[in-house]
């Protein structure tokens, strides 16, 4: 997993509530048994006029006008921008996997869906739970100047706006120290196998339906 | 000190404290379809990697099978290659499956009930947010993402942060025209798709244990689509009784010392919730959605919302958007709501209670004129043998609806079956977000009795 430490980026702004993981990458993406090549079909039914479907060339492809991510001001974009209750819906983690392809590194929303948060950590995408005071004017200012850029440091836990104003956010301190240093966390649990099984023996003795 | 339901499972699963409180949760089940799972794999082979514990994994393919023609397999070829790899990969790992092919066959989360693979206090995780449906058994089950996956196959694991708990107590008695599939909506309509985030739920009162098993899984299927990840029912005689005799239930000693276990499995009298609901069953009548999202809902014999009762701009915006999408308009009274379309299946409701309920409205009758496709799509190819045993597949057939194979089918239309742009169908799945079953297609969340009443009149009617 690629490690994230600190992020000047461009924000793009999706101005909506309940942005769901079907509308973030649709079913029939799903069907790839890889982790990459999402980013062109990330938000298909909103970004593009005719239906998707999967190993279209997207370059050839009619574009939305009115949808932000085909905006040229938004070109580039690292950091998004949205509304309550991101990522609600499916488990799909090729949700996070498109956002990531496409070049997003971070999601700011005043809160997630519980899947789609922990998913973000797993690929090195920092979800930042803004509150809503704060997230309007964010809003506002992000429409209000093109260029709109923010800069993220996970270690202080900060987010600068380009007035200079500084917002603190929280997260759990091992879900940052794996974003930090980019840890599988497969590898740390694995460390812990004599407590597996020593709880798997205890447990058969216990509960012995479990394990037939 | 008095416990939760939830308490009790999950202080019986951890395997170690980290020092940030979070803990190592044991899984004891781990159920695994084709879409979620082939990066797992993949994960586990560049790792060099063995699954922990193959006997407390199960696989079978359901989002992209076909409903018909199976034996002829699976024209799509990406649809095609993701079957496959999943039959390969539970091959090479060895890994129980029910390939297409199998009888027992279906979607993962009625399967896995049904051959007695999920049992009460158990931790059950699967690749799909659906696997709340579980809860049901007071199994902690809930949805985990890919790279979870892969952390299960190779730890028997989940590094988790303890929720918090709420209990939705629904005391009385609910009326015959509803069921788990209403309470569900209700709920949600209620609290809203956000109103359980970062809580386990517990749902309680008369109105809940009234429920059979498939109308518990029903309502646990869609704690998800409140937000939270796991809803839980405690056990009774009706779960005892629903276990009893499945392929994989325990038996004999095994099975009088699981039921003294299970036994345990309930709130304790005085334990404390970190929130709590309270409705009345007498409140509820059938619900219909009207929007796209699964808390833009009504019952049948309501009306769509004005934008002018929405509590925020916020809401208001997202109202208008959904009525744009919908084609339809504000105040707009629920059976005048013409369909095209409808679906009967998912996760949700595709059990043999589900299919008898929506044959007894069928019976003896025929689809509206206006009615481009009906589908009966069964769980399990188990249901479907059960179903045709007890000659449902004929009243279906003879009123106009198509009998088909079992899977998740038009529930994310990731299959052959889906809906046109603007289509518009009264559908027993669990979501209704914009393109969910197709491209522009319009889904109306119901019970299975209420979108087999709407198939017969044309347009969603009260069947009270």
């Amino acid at each position: 997993m690629q490690a994230f430490i600190s992020l000047d980026g461009l924000v793009m702004p999706l101005d909506r509530a309940n942005v769901d993981t079907d509308a973030i990458i649709p079913k029939q993406f799903l069907k790839s048994i890889k982790r990459t090549g999402y980013g062109p079909f990330l938000f298909d039914e909103w970004r593009y006029l005719d239906v998707g479907d999967v190993g279209m060339d997207c370059s050839q492809r009619p574009l939305n006008p009115d949808f932000v991510m085909n905006q040229a001001r938004y070109q580039g974009a690292s950091i998004l921008l949205s509304r309550d209750n991101f990522g609600c819906g499916s488990s799909r983690e090729h949700a996070p996997w498109a956002l990531l392809d496409a070049g997003f590194r971070c999601v700011i929303a005043p809160s997630f869906a519980d899947i789609f948060y922990n998913n973000c950590f797993k690929n090195g995408i920092l979800p930042i739970v803004v509150a809503h005071e704060h997230l309007d004017t964010l809003f506002a200012d992000c429409f209000a100047n093109e260029a709109y850029q923010l800069s993220i440091d996970l270690a202080a836990q900060t987010l600068k706006t380009p007035s200079g104003d500084v917002l603190s956010f929280s997260v759990d301190d091992f879900r940052k120290h794996c974003l930090l240093h980019g840890l599988d966390d497969i590898g740390l649990t694995l460390q812990q196998q004599d407590a597996i099984s020593t709880y798997e023996a205890k447990r058969k003795q216990e509960a012995p339906w479990l394990f037939s | 000190m008095a416990k939760t339901l939830f308490d009790k499972v999950w202080d019986q699963h951890i395997v170690s404290t980290n020092d940030d409180g979070s803990i190592l949760l044991y899984i004891d089940r781990h159920l695994i379809h084709e879409v979620t799972s082939p990066q797992a794999f993949d994960g586990l082979r560049m790792a060099n990697r063995q699954p922990w514990r193959c006997d407390a994994a199960m696989a079978t393919p359901d989002h992209n099978v076909p409903t018909t023609q199976r034996d002829q397999g699976i024209s799509d070829p990406v649809s095609r290659t993701q079957v496959q790899a999943l039959d390969q990969n539970c091959q090479e790992f060895g890994i129980r499956e029910f390939d297409m092919h199998d009888i027992r066959q279906g979607i993962v989360h009625v399967v896995g009930p049904e051959q007695g693979l999920i049992l009460p206090g158990m931790t059950v995780v699967c690749g799909d947010s659906h696997t709340s449906t579980h809860g049901a058994f007071s199994a902690l089950a809930m949805g985990i993402g890919t790279s979870e996956v892969e952390h299960v196959l190779a730890t028997q694991c989940l590094i988790q942060k303890k929720p918090k708990t709420m209990r939705i107590t629904v005391n009385n008695t609910l009326s015959d025209a509803c069921s788990g599939k209403d309470i569900a909506l209700y709920i949600i309509a209620q609290i809203g798709t956000a109103g359980g985030t970062g809580y386990t739920l517990e749902f309680a009162g008369k109105a809940i244990t009234d429920l059979s098993m498939e109308g518990r899984m029903s309502l646990c299927n869609m704690a998800i689509e409140a937000g939270a990840r796991s809803g839980l029912v405690a056990v009774d005689q009706t779960t005892l009784d629903y276990i009893v005799g499945r392929p994989f239930s325990p038996t004999g000693e095994n099975l009088k010392q699981a039921n003294a276990a299970w036994s345990q499995l309930h709130s304790d009298p005085d334990a404390v919730f970190d929130c709590e609901y309270s409705f009345d069953a007498q409140a509820i009548s059938p619900q219909v959605t009207w929007g796209t999202s699964p808390e833009m809902g009504v019952g049948v014999d309501g009306s769509i919302p004005l934008l002018s009762q929405a509590k925020d701009d916020v809401q208001r915006e997202s109202w208008k958007s959904a009525l744009t999408y919908m084609g339809l308009s504000q105040g707009t009274p629920i059976q005048d709501i013409q369909i095209d379309s409808v679906f009967i299946g998912s996760c949700t409701n595709s059990r043999i209670e589900d299919l008898r309920a929506a044959s007894k409205v069928v019976k003896g009758k025929q689809v509206a004129s206006n009615i481009k496709q009906a589908l009966i799509v069964s769980g399990s190819g188990l249901i479907k043998q059960q179903a045709e045993a007890e000659g449902l597949d004929v009243i279906f057939k003879e009123a106009g609806f198509e009998w088909r194979e079992p899977g998740c089918s038009m529930c994310l239309a990731m299959n052959a079956d889906r809906l046109a742009e603007g289509e518009r169908c009264a559908s027993t799945s669990n979501r209704n977000f914009e393109g969910r079953q197709g491209k522009g297609g319009r889904t109306h969340l119901v019970s299975p009795a209420i979108a087999a009443a709407a198939a017969i009149a044309g347009h969603f009617t009260d069947i009270r």
